[in-house]
């Protein structure tokens, strides 16, 4: 079903591209441009319009990773179990990039490029457990015993997530609460407008990468199932002879 | 299936993210979950709490910035609501340490109940708006600011 499901939305891969190059790049002119510059913050807030959606979409990144280890635990589908393991280098990307942007907002608004807050500690954990998730994947060389296993560390890995999301709810934190949560939005419109835009780009970004990704890494997997089928082939023929 | 070198550098990776993830678990991010300590707390200490290096967050006193010439630096008034601390801060803070905002200073509770830093960080608010509508006094809906030094 969801094999089915994967196969028919690729075939809208191209549209799915356009889409986010469009927003990114009309958020980007909103956000950069036209908004207006904060009354606190002034023009340096401008950041957040890139930073707030990058790790958003590193959150969606490791969302599906999660959602899709369990599908994959369930069902045994390779096809998502490949859509996984795309999933874990995206999120891995996005998180270095939200990490740098934080880091470039934190100096002029915080004063220090990297503090040892709840949220920026949990963020970086993000990272740690998306590339020990990719190093588990290239060590472990039975295709079978490597689904199971990263499957199993994303779906443990996935604790990570409301950590990072509710930090500076929780917990005494640098960084700023929630803007937008169950207490309202507190944000103005005209700031706002281009955040949403630019979120929705990246996550459009992102599902057009994990498309990419996952079909790459489908056909890598086939390609060296028949090569090593041929190998055995050849080497059974050779020592039958 | 495993060979003897990718099952060793296996072993390794996996020790190495278990120690950065133990580390970050036990030791930086066990003592900063509780990232800032609040004025009042910092009246409560002891004399041995002192002698760490910790950081307190408040709100800026209005009208309570004086600014220092020798050494460089000023002196505030950090509160929360219900005790006032003095600070003294040797150093150049930045751009949006304001009275009437959020700050956290890093330093030492000394003998003189002062509180003596050579580093200030300013903490916005969620709030995001342009400055004709703050000056039009709109109010949005965010989270206390003194609410948040109580954990």
């Amino acid at each position: 079903m969801m094999n089915r499901f994967i196969r028919r939305i690729q075939r809208f891969k191209g549209w799915i591209g356009a889409a986010a190059a469009l927003c990114i790049f009309y958020g980007l002119y909103l956000g950069l441009l036209d908004s207006p510059p904060d009354y606190y913050q002034g023009e340096v807030v401008r950041i957040m319009y890139v930073h707030v959606p990058l790790a958003h979409t590193a959150l969606l990144a490791y969302g599906t990773l999660f959602v899709g280890s369990l599908w994959y635990l369930w069902k045994r589908d390779v096809l998502v179990d490949n859509m996984c393991h795309a999933a874990a280098g995206i999120t891995a990307a996005f998180t270095i990039l939200a990490l740098i942007t934080g880091a470039i907002w934190a100096k002029p608004t915080w004063n220090t490029w990297w503090t040892w807050d709840p949220k920026l500690v949990s963020f970086a954990v993000l990272l740690l457990i998306a590339s020990g998730y990719l190093m588990l994947r290239t060590f472990v060389e039975d295709p079978d015993k490597e689904g199971r296993y990263a499957a199993v560390m994303a779906i443990v890995g996935g604790i990570d997530l409301p950590i990072i999301y509710f930090s500076a709810e929780w917990w005494r934190t640098l960084h700023q609460p929630l803007s937008i949560s169950m207490r309202g939005v507190s944000m103005s419109g005209d700031i706002l407008l281009p955040l949403a835009i630019m979120s929705l780009g990246l996550n459009l970004l992102f599902i057009y990468m994990l498309m990419i990704r996952t079909q790459m890494l489908y056909l890598t997997n086939l390609l060296e199932a028949k090569k090593g089928r041929l190998l055995s082939h050849a080497h059974l023929s050779h020592t039958s002879s | 299936m495993w060979t003897k070198g990718k099952k060793t550098s296996l072993i390794l990776s996996l020790v190495l993210v278990a120690g950065a993830l133990g580390y970050l678990a036990l030791g930086n991010f066990g003592e900063n979950l509780v990232y800032f300590v609040t004025p009042s707390e910092v009246r409560a200490f002891s004399p041995e709490q002192s002698q760490k290096k910790i950081r307190v967050a408040g709100m800026v006193v209005k009208k309570s910035i004086k600014t220092q010439a020798d050494p460089v630096g000023l002196t505030f008034e950090l509160t929360d609501g219900e005790a006032t601390i003095p600070v003294v801060f040797q150093g150049i803070p930045p751009d949006l340490f304001k009275e009437g905002q959020g700050a956290v200073a890093e330093g030492h509770w000394q003998a003189d109940k002062v509180f003596h830093s050579k580093m200030i960080m300013a903490k916005h608010s969620e709030d995001y708006m342009p400055i004709e509508m703050k000056r039009a006094g709109i109010k949005l809906p965010k989270k206390d600011f003194m609410k948040t030094l109580s954990p």
